[in-house]
């Protein structure tokens, strides 16, 4: 209400008046009023369409978080070490989230999701059915990377492995050389991309000295294809130099071992001691899987300052990975290198072991010792990029720990998602009746719009699940449940006004069409701050804060388009209807009932002091 | 509905009211009682930490079990060597607490439970904490907080002004201090999901002030103009005619998280559920209390102190003695007397109980007023 600025308004009637300021000049252009079933056509477009991308994407129901499905929920914090506060950060806790990804589903989750969750926070989530308790090792462990140089590789399992038959010779057939052999160790030059022709073997150079070195080029596809003698049998594995029986048993061990089996893998090389020799599996760039011997770990993967996947211009040797090393880490890589460059392959390749995994193993062609080296091959750049994280991992000056772990059996998870949505029931009962009692038929409006907010929240959160990978947890459902009463507030502020207006004599359609931009602006002032709330609280919290902030401000959006687009644009086609139009009794805008009695209204309104313009004209 | 229509009407019109401005002092003195009781009970009390805030695990059972609380409380400690709480949730299962044991030793202690409790160790469900879990989710909800302030009065302060911001902050602060104070005194225990529920009130506690911010900014506009009202007096008029709608938010506000509770607390006993919707039922009662009775009058209180209130208030305060020297004796003494008994108070006036002796002497043919 605003004051009528003095003049000489004596001789109109007070609601004239009064209109003619209280209306902002906006309210009556805006679209929605005059073209109702536009709006109320678009939105019924939406969600059409929202429901037939649900059903067409077949996710139709959203994704249950770990409390309603059941499962196990780790939530590790990464711990600095000291004076290196400034590790966590994202790049830092990509790196772990792929590595712990990795362990994870090599357990044979497939389902299992790692995320990063503020800055130092990472969430594991492993669905119901899976072994929480070794997960949960796997996931609280530190990553161990080490480099070991090669005895013995071959691919294993069925169908793959052309060389089987000469498996004592194992070492490489000529065709399996080029497959999988192609790296080198050579210089920058690389001359030979042609025989480097895997991901897998990859050529490690020395970064600085790369030119110095003529060997590179020729080296390579020579070794590879030629070296059969490398093959003669990992037996011999000088490099490994233990004991007889432990030489057989990692003989009869590497016989047995059929990498193409998951559960094997899972196992191959686990917990062996970085100063025992191994076995252990890696998958090629063909995608089969190789077994390896491995002998002692020669270089820690906290050795490695820092690796880089890096685009080398200089000889089209295409994404490359660049390692820099500790002081000691240079000098022990200087000496590994040195060493394996005089072997023959296999056995002048070290393999890259994360966790057990080979994840890379290049040849080498001569001692590095600059501190630098850089791994090539025909990478892609992510190909180069997933390599260098894991290379950093070991150089990651992060340790993880447990904040809390929480296994939901899925009776359990059952129950709450149950509860949850009987309490939802009875809280949206609850309103309507509330709202029918009060509002009558304006109610039904509200339920209608309700109705419209509860489906397109629906429909949201399941396509959100694959989208952008939104779980529905307890505390997202008790957000919804609390937006009830958000949404219906709006409309509750919406229907007010309009009473308010026709309290001031207004006919029921002039009455929401100036009731309508005083509650907008109302709704979207307070929406705003809910919304800024939600906001706030995703951003900074974690965890469970962290979906109910989501669903709120979810919520809250759709809010203000449920009642921009669906409840006001009814309104107004409403208000041209008899029901509401001619105030029926229990549409709720009965102005009787409202205490508005127009012949009542002339007498008493004016000596009501608080009707301000009436008042205020004398003044 | 008729009836509480007509009140709306009444309350429209001002004919009925409740002069929230006038008795804001009772007001301000309640809630610096409650403040006062809320923080004496954190310091003495101080609050009940849940599990998560010292870390520890909670095991829950499947349903039914057969087991008494006090075996499961021996075997509970027998297998941890701590102590253990253990409650018998409403549908039969056993909620067993166990504070201060290592994440890493837990699965230890739910074997050995499961052997005894002679259940499936699988269908035990789990919660372990490490010790700083909690305080960390207590850590970041406190700098949400803070942030969340700084920007809401940022943004109030643009969309009204820096009083309304600053009333706002005021009763923020309130509703949330006298929710943790409550946490204390009742010995409610706090857990994650209580964080969650107190962070939820701010939004909602600002929602509602933020309305009734609205309709007194709309109704203030140009109230330099005219010389009848004075700026409590409006305000007062703006908090009565968003009374209802006040009301009713609460209500429809508070149904639903009723709902919640009725659920989270009667049927399932204990968990996230009853932690959330207990903190914001307490909440969101504070926050209508505050938006109605502290919010709005602090902004009156403030406004009032302007160069130019003071000025309107002036103006209006002689024109209704002078109202009152040509014949509205009740009402203009009444106005008088508060203007001549505390002449720095602002604002004393409200129309709201006075329109009714005004009503009946104006209703009369005075002809004064045409």
């Amino acid at each position: 209400m605003s004051w009528p600025p003095p003049g000489p308004t004596g001789a109109e009637r007070p609601e004239r008046e009064y209109e003619k300021v209280a209306a902002p000049k906006k309210g009556r252009s805006a679209g929605a009023q005059s073209k109702p079933w536009r709006s109320l056509a678009l939105i019924l477009i939406a969600i059409v369409a929202l429901t037939g991308g649900m059903f067409a994407s077949g996710n139709t129901t959203p994704r249950l978080g770990i409390d309603l499905a059941g499962g196990t929920s780790i939530t590790l914090r990464a711990v600095p070490e000291r004076g290196q506060e400034s590790a966590i950060n994202k790049a830092n806790m990509d790196t772990a989230v792929n590595i712990m990804e990795r362990r994870v589903n090599g357990l044979g989750v497939s389902e299992a999701e790692v995320q990063t969750q503020g800055n130092d926070n990472i969430i594991v989530n492993i669905p119901k059915g899976t072994n929480s308790k070794q997960a949960r090792e796997q996931v609280g462990t530190t990553a161990k990377l080490y480099f070991r140089p090669v005895l013995a590789t071959e691919v294993s399992g069925g169908a793959a492995a052309s060389p089987s038959p000469s498996a004592s010779s194992s070492g490489k057939a000529g065709d399996k050389a080029t497959d999988k052999t192609g790296d080198k160790a050579t210089s920058t030059g690389s001359a030979t991309p042609s025989a480097t022709a895997t991901k897998q073997g990859r050529a490690v150079t020395d970064g600085l000295k790369a030119d110095a070195t003529p060997s590179a080029g020729g080296t390579t596809s020579p070794k590879a294809s030629t070296t059969p003698k490398a093959s003669t049998s990992p037996a011999p594995s000088a490099s490994g130099g233990t004991s007889n029986d432990a030489t057989a048993k990692l003989q009869a061990q590497y016989a047995a071992l059929d990498c193409s089996k998951k559960d094997v893998r899972a196992t191959a090389g686990k917990g062996v001691k970085p100063t025992d020799p191994t076995v252990a599996c890696g998958q090629n760039s063909q995608g089969l899987w190789q077994k390896y011997v491995l002998g002692p770990a020669a270089v820690d993967g906290t050795d490695v300052k820092k690796a880089q996947a890096v685009f080398n211009t200089q000889n089209a040797s295409g994404w490359t990975v660049t390692m820099e090393f500790t002081s000691k880490g240079a000098k022990k890589f200087a000496d590994i290198t040195g060493k394996l460059a005089q072997n023959q392959s296999p056995q002048n390749q070290f393999a890259i072991v994360l966790d057990g995994d080979v994840v890379s193993d290049p040849y080498v062609s001569q001692a590095l010792t600059g501190g630098n080296a850089e791994i090539s091959g025909r990478f892609t750049q992510e190909q180069a990029q997933s390599l260098a994280n894991m290379l950093s991992y070991g150089a990651l000056p992060l340790t993880f720990k447990e904040d809390s772990v929480t296994t939901v059996t899925a009776a359990l998870g059952g129950d709450q998602l149950h509860a949850g949505l009987i309490a939802g029931a009875i809280g949206l009962a609850l309103v309507v009746l509330y709202l029918v009692v009060y509002y009558r038929g304006l109610a039904m409006i509200a339920v209608a719009s309700l109705l419209v907010s509860a489906i397109l929240t629906y429909v949201i959160m399941s396509l959100l699940g694959p989208a952008i990978g939104f779980a529905l947890n307890l505390p997202a459902v008790c957000g919804a449940i609390v937006a009830i009463g958000i949404t219906a507030d709006s409309f509750i502020v919406f229907f007010e006004r309009i009473r308010d207006e026709l309290r001031e004599g207004r006919s029921l359609r002039p009455a929401v069409e100036r009731g309508w931009p005083r509650a907008r602006r109302t709704i979207l002032v307070s929406d705003f701050v809910s919304f800024l709330a939600a906001a706030v609280l995703f951003i900074v919290t974690v965890g469970k804060v962290q979906g109910f902030a989501f669903t709120l401000g979810l919520t809250t959006l759709l809010d203000v388009v449920v009642v921009f687009l669906f409840t006001k644009p009814l309104m107004t086609i409403l208000a041209r209807g008899k029901f509401f139009g001619r105030g029926h009794s229990w549409s709720g805008l009965d102005p009787r009932r409202l205490g508005v009695t127009p012949p009542l209204r002339r007498t008493r309104r004016p000596s009501g002091p608080a009707a301000g313009p009436v008042e205020t004209k004398e003044a | 509905m008729s009836k509480l229509g007509n009140l709306g009407a009444r309350l429209h019109r001002g004919e009925v009211g409740y002069d929230f401005v006038k008795n804001r002092k009772i007001w301000y003195g309640i809630s610096i009682l409650i403040t006062i009781t809320a923080i004496l009970g954190l310091a003495v009390r101080g609050l009940n930490m849940g599990i998560e805030f010292q870390g520890g695990a909670v095991f829950t059972t499947p349903k039914h079990m057969s087991t008494s609380v006090s075996q499961a409380e021996t075997y509970a400690q027998d297998a941890s060597g701590h102590d253990a709480i253990v409650q018998k949730l409403g549908d039969g299962s056993l909620r067993i607490q166990i504070a201060g044991i290592d994440t890493g030793k837990s699965d230890q202690i739910k074997d050995a439970l499961s052997k005894d409790l002679k259940v499936n160790s699988e269908q035990i469900n789990a919660d372990l904490v490490g010790p700083s879990w909690g305080q960390q989710i207590a850590n970041k909800a406190w700098q949400g907080l803070a942030i969340f302030m700084i920007l809401v009065v940022i943004y109030l302060a643009i969309a009204f002004e820096w009083r309304m911001a600053l009333a706002a902050l005021v009763a923020l602060i309130h509703d949330i201090t006298i929710t943790t104070g409550i946490y204390a005194l009742v010995g409610f225990e706090v857990t994650p999901g209580t964080v969650i529920g107190l962070l939820t009130i701010l939004g909602y506690s600002l929602y509602d002030t933020v309305v009734v911010f609205d309709s007194l900014k709309e109704q203030t506009k140009d109230i330099t103009r005219q010389s009848r009202w004075t700026y409590s007096d409006v305000a007062n008029r703006s908090i009565n005619g968003t009374l209802v709608r006040s009301i009713n938010t609460t209500v429809v506000a508070l149904l639903p998280v009723a709902g919640l509770l009725f659920i989270g607390g009667g049927v399932l006993g204990a968990g996230m559920l009853n932690d959330i919707s207990l903190s914001l039922f307490v909440g969101l009662a504070a926050g209508a209390y505050s938006s109605i009775f502290i919010a709005t009058p602090l902004v009156a209180d403030l406004k009032e102190r302007e160069p130019q209130m003071k000025a309107l208030r002036k103006r209006v305060l002689a024109k209704r003695a002078q109202a009152a020297a040509q014949g509205e004796p009740v009402a203009a003494e009444s106005d008088e007397s508060s203007f001549g008994d505390e002449p720095e108070e602002p604002a004393v006036v409200g129309p709201r109980n006075q329109p009714a002796s005004r009503n009946r002497g104006r209703g009369r043919p005075s002809g004064k007023r045409r």
